[in-house]
């Protein structure tokens, strides 16, 4: 009488509901929307990610300004104890399915500052898909960050089960 | 029938891209009554961990102020050391030339996020793919002499970290010639532009008196009137060997301190220009061994090179007890580094002018009696980086 | 010039100026805390210093007095710098605000009252401007830990 292991519920494995699996991963992964969440240097990045040299917009990332309409929040730049509550009521306010790119090394860990009002990493309080490293990472080094996060998204499983409802979308281990 | 005022909060995240600022406004239906700005969202605690450092070890710490400019600060920062060392006139004028034509081109780097965010916000896209598109080159000729694209951590007390690459000579030269014809293409798209006068003319004015008593430097203070640069009026790094002009304009509103800016980018293109031709090989660190790292063929062959650079790797070189305050011209304003040293290898305490700091306490003043969306305006024409602001 | 203005300074003041000093050409010179307004007022009417750059407070802990507020000024058509430095003990640190002598000393003032916690009197607004507005303590203190007092400070070498 071993413990039982719960079965995650999903709509099955079949030919028809993988498909539609991948078609509803592809066309999250294709376009992200972000959240604009520059907080200091590495947000000077991510602008210049987004203009003409290194365009973002081929990829189909569009900056949105409000939560309600974005994907994903990519966090860019420092986070400090003053700044974490605001953080936290954007990051509710976004609609599932939701993920954070914490990029920089501020983001990750806290960076250089390992002072007073520093927080030392956002994964302390908001779970991190992706982590860029650098400071500030190269325009080339979001990008690459950002096709992570389509593969990982590719990767997912039963989306479409949890788009209508049943389930929740399963990672890989 | 009674009318109250609407209290709306505006940040401390939102889409104008200059960073944590929240701004508390006190409308009368569009018109502000008053506004309170609230900082601080990014105090890293700079200072502090500036108190916990050698003096060469700060100096990445100074690049993250003033992201935009980081050569800006780090010049700042060197050049107080070098004050409290006693070492200015020992620069090698390689070095001095360098620092010039680097200070200039962050200038113009500064300048044009300030230009494509200002803009932007007021609603003219194009300018800011174009400024971007120029900034680009800029970071490319930083990557090549740093090795970083923004935080470049270039400059060293007593010098430079390394000398100019072959071939950037030419770089600079060329870039600097077509950012004139840039710099007209930007004009034509805005200056005649009817929607930009309506934006921009008598909105945000501050008079020169009030500016001086705020605080106000750099281009806000030019734009009202008051003829004051430091690099003219206080010369380092032997900025009183190059011709240049300073703009100055009377009427004190957001136009005129884009005008300002626009012509201050044009004299910074004649420094570079200037820069150039005066360049002549030589040392890039002065000959100081208990300051400046000595050269690698000295460090592996003699013993006295061994020890200098064992020393001040890991222990830094020790200033005598004192304390300086010196103020550059930084892109946004009178960047201000006040050292104070005990004697030891760090710094016992750094404390940092921001430009922009005071000139957002002026804000208050200059938005009273507005329309909500100069407040936009004003905020983009004192040129704010939070970064700075908070330290 | 500034031999000048320290002169004016001491007949006009006596006893209130405590000490000048000169160190690599910058001149320094320590007030009183008393009369700092009156001071401040007569630098920038009668000697022309009418922008003050900064105005800080540094920690110097182990000595009493412990703080020292310090203001640097600049005079705007002479093109000269002076720094002002005024002497606060740890039991009542307190000065006087000079924010109706040159207006940019509000904020100034206000991130020394937060980081140091030197009060200022008669400060028309006096409240934390850096640190969130229901932190305890003072950050820049030399007593205060770098990474706050709720974690464990840094143990390896950094130089």
């Amino acid at each position: 009488m071993g413990i039982e292991q719960e079965q995650p519920k999903t709509l099955g494995n079949g030919f028809v509901t993988t498909s539609l699996d991948k078609l509803v991963n592809w066309s999250r992964a294709k376009s992200l929307w972000p959240m604009t969440f520059g907080l200091a240097c590495c947000a000077i990045e991510m602008m210049a990610t987004g203009a003409a040299r290194f365009d973002l917009d081929r990829m189909g990332v569009l900056f949105r300004a409000s939560p309600r309409q974005a994907d994903v929040i990519i966090i860019a730049g420092t986070v400090t104890k003053k700044m974490l509550p605001v953080i936290l009521t954007v990051y509710e306010q976004m609609p599932e399915p939701r993920y954070v790119i914490a990029m920089g090394a501020c983001a990750s860990s806290g960076g250089i500052f390992d002072t007073y009002s520093v927080v030392q990493g956002i994964d302390e309080h908001l779970p991190v898909d992706v982590y860029i490293p650098g400071c500030p990472p190269r325009p080339e080094g979001l990008l690459y960050g950002l096709m992570k996060l389509q593969e990982k998204i590719m990767k997912e499983r039963n989306s479409f089960g949890n788009a209508i409802g049943v389930g929740e979308i399963v990672h890989e281990a | 029938m009674a009318t109250e005022t609407m209290t709306i909060n505006m940040g401390p995240q939102h889409p104008s891209t200059h960073g944590v600022l929240q701004l508390i406004l006190e409308l009368d239906g569009e018109i502000v009554v008053k506004a309170t700005p609230h900082i601080g969202f990014l105090h890293r605690g700079t200072e502090k961990l500036s108190e916990y450092r050698t003096y060469h070890q700060v100096i990445p710490l100074t690049d993250r102020l003033d992201y935009l400019a980081p050569m800006s600060n780090n010049l700042g920062y060197v050049l107080a050391v070098e004050k409290l060392l006693g070492i200015t006139d020992l620069i090698p004028a390689r070095a001095n030339n360098i620092r010039v034509i680097m200070a200039e081109l962050t200038r113009l780097k500064s300048h044009l996020v300030w230009l494509a965010t200002h803009a932007l916000d007021i609603g003219a896209m194009t300018v800011f793919l174009y400024a971007f598109r120029e900034r680009e080159e800029i970071v490319d000729i930083y990557e090549k002499v740093s090795g970083a694209r923004m935080t470049s951590n270039y400059f060293r007390v007593g010098g430079l970290s390394d000398d100019l690459p072959d071939g950037l000579e030419a770089i600079i030269r060329k870039f600097a010639e077509d950012m004139t014809g840039h710099l007209e293409t930007y004009e034509g798209l805005l200056t005649g532009n009817k929607i930009w006068q309506k934006r921009t003319m008598d909105v945000g004015y501050i008079s020169g008196q009030d500016a001086i008593d705020i605080g106000l430097s750099g281009a806000a203070l030019r734009g009202s009137g008051v003829d004051w640069d430091l690099r003219r009026d206080a010369p380092y790094c032997n900025y009183d060997e190059y011709d240049f002009e300073v703009p100055v304009r009377t009427e004190g509103d957001t136009f005129a301190r884009y005008k300002v800016r626009l012509d201050e980018m044009r004299q910074s293109i004649r420094i570079i220009l200037q820069g150039l031709d005066k360049l002549k090989p030589g040392p890039i660190l002065a000959d100081c061994p208990q300051v400046c790292l000595p050269a690698k063929k000295d460090v592996v062959n003699t013993i006295e090179g061994l020890i200098h650079h064992f020393k001040i790797v890991t222990e830094g070189f020790k200033p005598e007890a004192g304390e300086v305050y010196v103020g550059i011209e930084a892109p946004k304003g009178e960047l201000g580094y006040y050292l104070v040293s005990d004697g030891s290898a760090k710094p016992y305490r750094m404390k940092v002018r921001p430009p922009s700091f005071v000139n957002l306490q002026a804000l208050p003043q200059m938005v009273e009696g507005v329309l909500l969306a100069d407040v936009i305006a004003t905020i983009g024409t004192l040129d704010i980086v939070l970064g700075e602001i908070d330290r | 010039m500034s031999k000048q203005v320290v002169e004016k300074l001491k007949s006009n003041f006596g006893t209130l100026v405590l000490s000048d000093a000169e160190y690599r050409g910058e001149t320094t010179v320590t007030v009183e805390r008393s009369e700092i307004v009156k001071i401040c007022t007569f630098l920038r009417d009668d000697c022309g210093y009418n922008f003050l750059s900064d105005l800080c407070g540094v920690d110097y802990l182990g000595r009493t007095p412990r703080f020292e507020v310090v203001y640097n000024m600049y005079n705007l058509t002479d093109k000269t710098r002076l720094r002002v430095k005024v002497l606060v003990d740890e039991q009542s640190p307190c000065v006087d605000t000079v924010s109706g002598v040159w207006s940019t000393a509000n904020w100034h003032e206000r991130e020394c009252w937060d980081l140091m916690g030197i009060s200022f009197n008669n400060h028309p607004d006096l409240r934390r401007i850096l640190m969130p507005a229901d932190w305890v303590g003072f950050p820049l203190r030399k007593d205060y830990p770098l990474q706050g007092p709720d974690r464990e400070p840094y143990q390896g070498r950094l130089s």
